[in-house]
This record gives structure tokens, C-alpha cells and sequence, in this order.
């Protein structure tokens, strides 16, 4: 039993357990502190100091966000010494900050322009120490650019990238008048330990990290009669651009996207679902040979093989365990599995010539943008994928077009590359590739459907930073006898430090599975550093809901029965892991230094 | 083993296999180097699987803990106002003239590094200076004078 | 008040004790820990860094503590501008310090030890570590299970602070952490920890040895015992002195001062300025201005621009730069002075830097941003012409 401990904050009773914070017994009072180095998914830090109050007989004012309450105190968040305070605190923070709001990305989404708004500091109270200091704009990275003269020091970003992702890319730096939020001796993003994941630029309350926007050069091509431009989506957009345009996180605006990417002049308006089939496709085909491998021919084959469609993910293996790198499944990501095919299969199709194909994805991610930089990924000649845009840039051109979203009717993707499965939805969310390919792997191996109701496999999902399953094969097709009754291992993790922990232990003997999925963000793509800000656990708990309702609303589920995939097969791949899958569709990855 | 892994192995046994050991073991590559190269770091870094920002970050938190290349003399020049008053700005200025360098600056030959530095706890004796570790109080432009000879000779 | 009253002085500290330090531990080893500890509290020993905290309680709430594992930490990172005595008493009497802690560990249960060095005074580090492995070695001899170790600071002035003094011992950034918890519940390593700055120990140790009734013959009420002063600026006798506690700075005047004393500086950088018309009413000691016993006296040739301009740089430097309070804070208030000086903002502009240091008081996350009132309200309130022309 945990104790009740009772308090009083602006002369108002509450009881709340022992432990909590001054912030969380005022939030059950639906009193709302102001904070800024506060985040929900990260430990407290307690260092912005605006969210401090009074608790009467202490001499100082105290931080809400830590401190923690004990009977009888009497708490006031409103007070003139807390006023006083906290508007100093705002007016410090504004004269180390850049504010010339208009320029910046984060413009109306920015926790200190609120705070400044609410508090009244528009007026400069304090000196303007920007002259003094020698702020740098890292443009280096094709995935995010770092300003410092839009950093709080609120440390949100060193926080996120130490516990979410276990990267500490950023650290802090120096001390005093000179600390500042630093890579390893400055040096630029692009070449230090970045994954590029962006959860930094999620976790951001202000523009000091934000990511490298291409929307201007994807309106050039779009304005350019000469190019055909075609855009992809992934999965975990439509779940997620809704909340850009006032949306409750949650809601599904499939339709609604597309109609507006169609308005907005896109020539083909495709879905990256259709390339997540494929990679299921060839994904599951691929593990099945590495167990045929290893288990009839008792050859070494790399097992437990890893997915590869996050390229936050590939980045930190790469870095971190390079030793992994020949269990990853050689499969590319949806997104470039799609621009490869869209500049050979689909241009051939519509008997466009690819020089003049622009190929444009939608992405939940900032990670994508280094992927599609990638010089590996290049099979179909071209840049298989030319611009990659967040799903908060595509609200931002749908805005600057000035289409009212929520009036907008629904549409269907167009044809050729845009049809899919729920299989392929569910790539947005943790797990779900897991569940994706085991629906396939199941039904290449016996013949039937995997015996889940309603083809959920419940036990993959969740949100648990780590998660096993054991799937047993019952009843094996001639051709795969040698895995009757086996039991397919299959474990999950998302949040790069979650997939660290997992990999330690697969590393060190403790656990052994056949199949491991790793997303680099937590909660999977739906929480990916492209996303919607603000995002925390309720967040990304509605848009998982979406997820599985997307699923669950598709007529087809599996991605084998794919009609746009198996045309595919029919017409240009032939069958999987073939030439020219391997040609197009896979790519192996090479070590970077660790440190 | 390199020079890194050989401070960090005996650093370990003397403080624990842990990262209590971490600054004991940039101290050491300090005393040694003047300064911490960001190879250093970066060595250190995987013998204590930490990020090498992280180290980095740590590093450059305190002041003798220096990451910017440094002379083989260091010399830190207290400027609290206690040693300012018994004339610390005369010796750095007598300093700057006797190696012809700035502050913050490295003379030409890589021998002298010439910083300020706060309180160095001898107040009563100001002005008082560091020379890497060793302190000299109770200076004045001749004493100082002498004192750089002596480094200079040695 | 009496002005004719001559400054006490004491010497408790430096003075060769009659018995030995380890006799004195084996007479503790036979007594209660908590009798030991109820002797600090009678005593009415504060912690003689700056803070004050009542040591015996200190050690009480640490011993109280349900934890197989505790630490003592020694304290003797003494980076506060114009504090040199911890230095001095580490030279001269490191014995007694490191007794002070054998004590400590014995009192609340502690089996390992730190004594954190400032890194200005390595000099001291070969010859501490000497007397330590000596020390460890008599303690096994005697029976008691502490060992004590010896760090040194890298050159950092808030790692003087307790809880960023931990971290910077765990190897990290000295940051200090937000309190509660508190060091005697979760310190080093989260685990209870006693830490106490170098004078601190060497009264405690003084205590246990000649009892709690001696040390309370001197002082005061509310600053019993006597203090180590470290004394500096304007005066023909600069240094170390043992003195009671509870005199006015009239009485230091008299006996350190030039004939020309126009402030004292009380407690260093982030202590109080005293102005001269104050002088024979404050008080040195917890019911007037307490003081880790840096005393910086400026006669009338000083600038107190100068003085306050040179703090302010200290604290810009010296801030661990975590918090906006003070990390901005201190920004400001030196641009402020230097503006103000130079005419571009106008007078009325300290009153708004003095609201601010009120703010950095209340809201900063340690002693470092919360002292910024001390210096900053006293030079500018009792020294306000200087500060603008």
C-alpha cells in the first residue's frame, strides 16, 4: 500500500501518494505549472527553474518538477515572490536566446515563446547577451541542424539521447557563462555518433534542434513541368499529421493526406505500405532461409536475424555493434525499396523516363533523410530516393498551400505502387514487423494462417521496452518439415537504449532468439523524430490504437496477398531473394567508429 | 598497451574498476601531456565504454582538465581580487612581455602556456601562481623573472 | 559595545594535542556511537565551511540511515576566494582530520572514506597520501573498519558544493544535484554520507577528545567554539588565525585592519561586504554574518566596482551553468554593473539587478546561485556612488 500524503497547494486540499511531486499533486488539482527542462519521458532534472513555487516556512523557492511533497505542506504557484521569479527566469532565459521568432521553425510551437506570451516579457528587461556569445548553426547533418542560439540548456536533448537511445551523442559542455550543449569536441553532427533518429528534435522545446527541411526543393520539382514527382508515405503519418492540424492524437486522416497530396500537385500520390509488403515478402523469405540454413543444412548462417527497415537503428549498429551488422537482414527499408522500384519498375510501367522522376517520401522519421543521402542507395541508377520530408514539413506545405485540411474529402492512393495490407501498416508501430512477418513466415511454412484471432498476434505488441514470443510451428508443409514443431523466438525492443539492453544480453549468451526487431524510437515509427511535437507515453499510446484500427479496417491483411506485390513478382522481381531483388532491394552495411 | 591503457589500468586498481576512476585517469594524462587530444579522450572513452562526449563533456567542465593544446609549462596566474590588489596584473603583464605571448596564448616552442586562474587559496601571500602543479607566492616581476629562467632552463 | 574588548585568541586547532590520535579513536571504540554523536550536538559544533549545518545532527541523521554501506567524505575543496585555512590545517595537523573522520565512520557506521583535494593544492597530495596509508594502517591495528582515500578536484570552484561534489568524485560534471534528498540519506553513490568540510572534522575530533563543555567555553550562544580565519587584503598581518567567535567587526578592524579599513568582506566572494558605519554593530558569527572564514579587508584606496566586478566575473566562471538563475543570472548582473558604470543604462538599473539577485537567492538550485544577493546587495546598497560614477 502505498501512503496518501496530504497537502494543500493555493489553499486547496489534495492527497496524493508519497512520493510525487509538488508538479504532479498540482496537476491533479488541473493546475498546470509552467515547465521547460520538464519532460515526460525523460528523468527530472530540475535545472530550468521555472516551475518553481512556495512551499510556505522553506527560505527558498523550490522546483515542482522534483520537489517531492510531504504531509501538511502548503504550496502557492502563484504568488508575487513566484511571479517575480519566474518572470526573471523567462526574461534570463530570452536574453541568452535568439528570439527572432519569425525566423525560426519552431514558431508557434515553442515552449518558451508560450511561456514568454503568458508571463508578458515581451518587453527586454536584461542586457542581450547574444552579441557576446559566438553561437554556431551545425548545417552538416542531411538530418538535423543544430542551433545554439536557440538552446535553453534545458538538457532534454542529453538526457534523450543518453536514456531513450543510449547514444549520448550530445553531451553538455564547459561550464558557467560558456556551458553549452556540445558533440565530441564540437565537432559536426554529421560526423559524430548521431543516429540522426531525431527523438533530440521531439524532445526540443525550442528550435535549437530541428530538422534539415527540404521542402522548398520539393516545391521546385513539383512546380517544374518537366519532372514527374511521386510521393510515398509511410505508415505512422496518418496517424500522426491529424494532431499538425488540430486533430486528437489518434485519429486516422488516410484519405484526408492523400486528397491533400494530390492538391498539392504531387503526379502520383503512393503508399509506402505497398513497399513494407514487399519487404515482408522478402524479409520473411530471407529468414526462412537463414533457418533452413542453419538448422537442414546445419551451415553458419547469421541468427537471431535483426530487421533493418530503421535506419536509426542501422546507424547505431553500425557504430555500436558492427559485429551485428551480417545478422541484419539485408533487406532495405520500405522507403528505398520504393524509390528503387519507382525509378525502374514504375517508370518503365507509366513509360516515363526515371531521369525525370523525382521521388519524394513522407516520413515519421529524420533518420530517413541520412538513409536516402545514403551512396549505397543508388541501385536504380539514380538517387533511389531524391527528398525525404517529416511529417511536420508536409503539414507546414499543406498550410503554406492553404488547404483547410479538415474539410478536405477522402481519397484512395493511386495505382500501380499504392496498394497494401495491414501487414504493412503495422511497420509503423513497435512490433509490428515482427507481427507482419510472422503472419507470412507462419503461412510460407505451413500453408495456413497463423492461429491468432482475427490474425492479431497480441503477445508482440504493448509498449514494453523489451518483449519476447514464442511462436510454435505446427503442421509444416513438406518443403520446411524440418521446423515442425520447432518454436520460433522472436523478440522486440524500441528505443535504441531498450535495443541496447537486448543486444547485451543476446550478445552475452543470456537469451537466444531466431528473430529480433529493433525500432529506433520509442513506441516504433509513430513516435519517430519526425513526427508531431509534442509526443509523450498517451500520445503514442492513441496513435498505436490507430494503428491497429488501420489494420484491422484493411480487407486484406497479409502481405503476401498483396495484389499490387504479386504483380510486382509477376512482372519484374520474379520471385524473392531473386537477381533482381537482390539488385534492387537489398544492401549490406559497413562499420563506423564507435567513438 | 599504450600509454592510455597503462594510466587506466593503474588507475583502476587504485580507485575501483568504475567510473570514480575516470577523473584520476584524465588528471594523469594531464600531468603527462599538458592536455587531453581528442584521440586521448576518445581511447579513454572505450576503456570506460562512455560516450566519448560524455568524457568530453566532463573534461571540459573543469578548468585543469585542459582540452585546448597547452605548452609544457602551464602556468595559471591567480586573478582573485585579494592577489589582484598585492599586484597580479603587473606579473601577468610581466610574463606576457618575458615569453611575448597573450593570455591564453602558447609560446612558439611549445613550452609555456600562460592562463589565469581563480583563488588558489594563498591570499596572504599574493600574488600567487601555479606552474602545472607546483605554486610560487609572494611574487614580484623579479622573482617571476627568475622563476620563468628557471623553467626555461630546465 | 565594547570597543576596547581585545580579540580572543584561540588555539584549539594547531595546538599539539597532549594525547595521541589514535588513542583517542580506542577511547571512542569503547563508547556508544550515539554518546559520541550526542557530545557533537551538545557541543552546539556548526559546520565550519560557510553553511553552518549542526555537525552532531549531521552525523545523527546519517546514523540513523538503514544502510550496510555509508561514506564520510572530507571536504577540502576549499575554493571559496580568500579561504586558505583548510590548507593550512591539512599541512599542519592532517592527523587530527583524518580522526575527525575516523570518528565520523565509527559514529554512523561508514567503512570507507574520501578526502577531496582541491587540485590547487596538489603539492599537499604526495605527502596526505603518505599519512593516510599510515593512518588506514593504525586503524586495522586498532580494530576499526575504515579506510580512507584521497581525490583531488580538477579545478573547479562548485565542487566545494556537497552534492556536486559527489558527482564530480562518481566522475562526472560537478553538477549539483536538487535536495531533497539530502547527502545523509542518499550522497555518495546515493548511498548515506557524512560530509563535512576539513575545520569541521578537526573540531569534532577536539570535542571527542577534551569534551563538549571546553569547545562551549568559547563563542557564543548561537556560534559556540572558535573558528579559523583566513585574512587577507588591506592589513599589515595577513594569514591564519584561530579566533572566538561573536566578536564584531569593529574588534577585527582593530586588531587586522590598516587604520583605513572602509569594508570588510565577510565569507568571500559569495559572503557579505561590511561598510565601515556597520562595523561596530555586526556580529562575526550564525547570529550576524557567519563566514567559512574568509575576511578580505579594502582600505579606501580600493574600488568597490573593482571588487564586486571581479566577484561577478568569478561567479560567471565559476556557476556549473545548469540552472538559469544562475548561469544567466550572473551574466547579467556583471553586464549590468559595467553597463550602469558606463552610463548606458541608468542608475535606477541596480535596483532591478538587485530585484534579480533576490530571485537568484530563492531560485537557484545551490549555495552558488542562491549566495549572488550576499556580495551583490552589500557593495552596491553601501557603496552606490561607486558603482555609477
Amino acid at each position: 500500500m502505498i501512503k496518501e500524503v496530504k497537502l494543500k497547494i493555493n489553499n486547496i486540499e489534495v492527497c496524493v501518494p508519497e512520493g510525487s511531486t509538488i508538479l504532479q499533486a498540482a496537476k491533479k488539482l488541473n493546475i498546470e505549472l509552467p515547465t521547460l527542462c520538464y519532460h515526460n519521458d525523460l528523468s527530472v532534472a530540475g535545472n530550468c527553474r521555472v516551475c518553481i513555487v512556495e512551499v510556505k516556512n522553506s527560505r527558498l523557492l523550490q522546483p515542482a518538477c522534483v520537489f517531492p511533497v510531504s504531509e501538511g505542506i502548503e504550496v502557492f504557484t502563484n504568488s508575487n515572490l513566484v511571479r517575480q521569479a519566474r518572470k526573471h527566469i523567462i526574461e534570463l532565459l530570452l536574453s541568452e536566446h535568439n528570439a527572432d521568432c519569425t525566423e525560426c521553425y519552431r514558431n508557434n510551437n515553442c515552449e518558451l515563446q508560450r511561456l514568454a506570451y503568458e508571463y508578458g516579457v515581451s518587453q527586454h528587461l536584461f542586457i542581450d547577451l547574444i552579441p557576446l556569445k559566438n553561437y554556431e548553426k551545425d548545417y552538416s547533418s542531411p538530418s538535423i541542424i543544430k542551433d545554439d542560439s536557440r538552446c535553453i540548456r534545458c538538457q532534454r536533448c542529453v538526457r534523450t539521447c543518453e536514456e531513450l537511445q543510449a547514444v549520448s551523442a550530445l553531451t553538455v559542455a564547459y561550464r558557467g557563462e560558456h556551458m553549452k550543449i556540445s558533440t565530441f569536441f564540437e565537432n559536426p553532427m554529421f560526423e559524430i555518433v548521431c543516429t540522426n533518429c531525431g527523438q533530440c528534435v521531439l524532445h526540443c522545446p525550442t528550435g535549437a534542434l530541428i530538422e534539415r527541411t527540404y521542402i522548398d526543393e520539393v516545391w521546385e520539382a513539383i512546380n517544374d513541368p518537366d519532372k514527374h514527382v511521386v510521393v510515398q508515405t509511410a505508415p505512422a503519418v496518418r496517424v500522426a499529421l491529424g494532431e499538425l492540424f488540430g486533430y486528437e492524437p489518434g485519429e486516422r486522416v488516410t484519405g484526408k493526406m492523400v486528397t491533400a497530396l494530390k492538391l498539392l500537385g504531387f503526379d502520383s500520390v503512393l503508399d509506402t505500405n505497398f513497399s513494407a509488403d514487399l519487404t515482408i515478402i522478402e524479409e520473411s523469405n530471407e529468414l526462412l532461409e537463414r533457418l533452413k540454413k542453419a538448422i537442414k543444412e546445419k551451415q553458419k548462417a547469421y541468427l537471431p536475424m535483426f530487421t533493418s527497415c530503421s535506419p536509426g537503428w542501422i546507424k547505431f549498429a553500425e557504430h555500436m555493434y558492427p559485429e551485428l551488422l551480417p545478422h541484419l537482414s539485408t533487406c532495405k527499408s520500405p522507403q528505398q525499396m520504393f524509390g528503387a522500384l519507382v525509378k525502374t519498375y514504375y517508370a518503365k510501367k507509366i513509360g516515363i523516363d526515371p531521369k525525370k522522376i523525382v521521388s519524394v517520401s513522407i516520413m515519421p522519421c529524420t533518420a530517413k533523410k541520412f538513409e536516402a543521402n545514403r551512396p549505397e542507395m543508388k541501385s536504380s541508377g539514380y538517387r533511389d530516393v531524391d527528398y525525404v520530408l517529416t511529417t511536420r514539413e508536409l503539414a507546414l506545405m499543406i498550410k503554406q498551400a492553404g488547404i483547410n485540411f479538415s474539410k478536405l474529402s477522402e481519397t484512395n492512393y493511386d495505382n500501380i505502387m499504392g496498394k497494401s495490407t495491414g501487414a504493412g501498416v503495422i511497420f509503423g508501430v513497435t512490433g509490428g514487423v515482427a507481427e507482419a512477418a510472422l503472419r507470412t513466415a507462419y503461412e510460407i511454412i505451413t500453408g495456413k494462417e497463423i492461429p491468432f484471432p482475427k490474425l492479431n498476434i497480441i503477445p508482440v505488441r504493448g509498449l514494453e521496452g523489451v518483449r519476447e514470443v514464442t511462436i510454435k510451428i505446427d503442421g509444416t508443409l513438406p518443403e520446411w518439415d524440418f521446423l515442425e514443431g520447432m518454436e520460433l523466438r522472436v523478440a522486440i525492443a524500441h528505443g535504441l537504449a531498450n535495443a541496447k539492453r537486448l543486444i547485451e544480453k543476446i550478445l552475452s549468451g543470456q537469451v537466444n532468439y531466431h528473430f529480433v526487431e529493433i525500432m529506433a524510437c520509442p513506441g516504433g515509427c509513430l513516435g519517430g523524430g519526425g513526427q508531431p511535437i509534442p509526443v509523450n507515453t498517451e500520445i503514442r499510446k492513441s496513435r498505436v490504437k490507430a494503428i491497429y484500427e488501420e489494420d484491422e479496417n484493411m480487407p486484406l491483411r497479409k502481405s503476401h496477398e498483396n495484389p499490387d506485390v504479386i504483380a510486382l513478382y509477376n512482372e519484374f522481381l520474379h520471385k524473392p531473394l531473386g537477381h533482381k531483388s537482390h539488385e534492387l532491394l537489398h544492401v549490406t552495411y559497413t562499420p563506423r567508429k564507435r567513438y | 598497451m599504450n600509454e592510455i591503457e597503462n594510466i587506466v589500468k593503474e588507475m583502476f586498481k587504485k580507485y575501483g574498476k568504475s567510473r570514480t576512476a575516470l577523473i584520476p585517469v584524465l588528471q594523469s594524462i594531464i600531468r603527462k601531456k599538458r592536455f587531453l587530444s581528442d584521440e586521448d579522450i576518445v581511447e579513454v572513452a572505450k576503456l570506460f565504454d562512455l560516450s566519448s562526449a560524455e568524457v568530453y563533456g566532463v573534461a571540459s567542465f573543469y578548468s585543469f582538465l585542459d582540452i585546448k593544446p597547452r605548452g609544457k609549462y602551464v602556468i595559471r596566474i591567480c586573478k582573485t581580487i585579494s592577489c589582484e590588489m598585492k599586484g597580479s596584473k603587473e606579473i601577468i603583464e610581466s610574463i606576457k612581455k618575458m615569453l611575448k605571448i597573450n593570455l591564453n596564448e602558447t609560446t612558439k616552442d611549445n613550452k609555456f602556456s600562460l592562463l589565469t586562474t581563480n583563488c588558489l587559496g594563498w591570499c596572504h601571500k599574493g600574488p600567487a601562481m601555479l606552474i602545472n602543479e607546483d605554486v610560487y607566492y609572494d611574487l614580484t616581476p623579479e622573482k617571476v623573472a627568475e622563476i620563468i629562467e628557471f623553467y626555461k632552463n630546465k | 559595545m565594547k570597543s576596547d574588548k581585545v580579540i580572543n585568541k584561540v588555539d584549539l586547532i594547531f595546538r599539539k594535542s597532549e594525547s595521541d590520535e589514535i588513542s583517542v579513536i580506542k577511547r571512542v571504540l569503547e563508547k556508544k556511537p550515539i554518546d559520541i554523536i550526542n557530545n557533537i550536538i551538545d557541543s552546539g559544533l556548526r559546520g565550519r565551511g560557510g553553511a553552518g549545518f549542526p555537525t552532531g545532527l549531521k552525523w545523527k541523521l546519517a546514523y540513523e540511515q538503514n544502510s550496510t554501506v555509508k561514506y564520510v567524505i572530507c571536504n577540502a575543496d576549499e575554493g571559496e576566494p580568500g579561504t586558505f585555512k583548510d590548507r593550512e590545517i591539512l599541512d599542519v595537523v592532517p592527523q587530527k582530520v583524518l580522526a575527525g573522520m575516523a570518528i565520523c565512520a565509527y559514529c554512523i557506521g561508514a567503512k570507507k572514506g574520501y578526502i577531496y583535494l582541491r587540485g590547487e593544492y596538489f603539492f599537499l597530495a604526495n605527502k596526505l597520501e603518505e599519512i593516510i596509508e599510515n593512518f588506514n594502517q593504525k586503524l586495522k591495528t586498532i580494530g576499526l573498519d575504515f579506510e580512507i582515500q584521497l581525490y583531488l578536484g580538477s579545478g573547479a570552484y562548485v565542487c566545494g558544493e556537497e552534492t556536486a561534489l559527489f558527482e564530480s568524485l562518481e566522475g562526472k560534471r560537478g553538477e549539483p544535484r536538487n535536495k531533497p534528498p539530502f547527502p545523509t540519506s542518499v550522497g555518495f553513490l546515493n548511498k548515506p554520507t557524512v560530509i563535512n568540510n576539513v575545520e569541521t572534522l578537526v573540531y569534532a575530533y577536539i570535542i571527542t577528545d577534551i569534551g563538549p563543555n571546553e569547545f562551549k567555553k568559547y563563542g557564543t550562544k548561537d556560534s559556540r567554539g572558535s573558528k579559523v580565519f583566513s585574512i587577507s587584503g588591506d592589513t599589515p598581518k595577513p594569514g591564519i588565525y584561530e579566533l572566538e567567535l561573536g566578536m564584531t567587526v569593529e574588534d577585527f578592524v582593530k586588531e587586522f585592519g590598516d587604520g583605513d579599513t572602509k569594508a570588510v568582506q565577510i565569507g568571500g566572494c559569495s559572503g557579505k561586504c561590511v561598510p565601515r558605519k556597520d562595523f561596530a554593530t555586526t556580529i562575526i558569527g550564525f547570529e550576524g554574518i557567519p563566514t567559512g572564514g574568509s575576511m578580505m579587508l579594502f582600505n579606501s584606496s580600493r574600488s568597490m566596482y573593482n571588487v564586486l566586478h571581479n566577484f561577478l566575473e568569478f561567479f560567471c566562471e565559476e556557476s556549473c551553468g545548469q540552472c538559469t538563475p544562475c548561469r544567466v543570472g550572473y551574466q547579467q548582473l556583471l553586464k549590468g554593473i559595467e553597463a550602469v558604470k558606463k552610463g548606458e543604462r541608468p542608475a535606477s538599473y541596480l535596483e532591478e539587478l538587485k530585484k534579480l539577485a533576490l530571485t537568484m537567492k530563492v531560485s537557484s538550485k545551490c549555495g552558488l546561485g542562491q549566495s549572488a544577493a550576499n556580495p551583490f546587495i552589500s557593495i552596491v546598497d553601501n557603496f552606490k556612488e561607486e558603482m555609477i560614477y
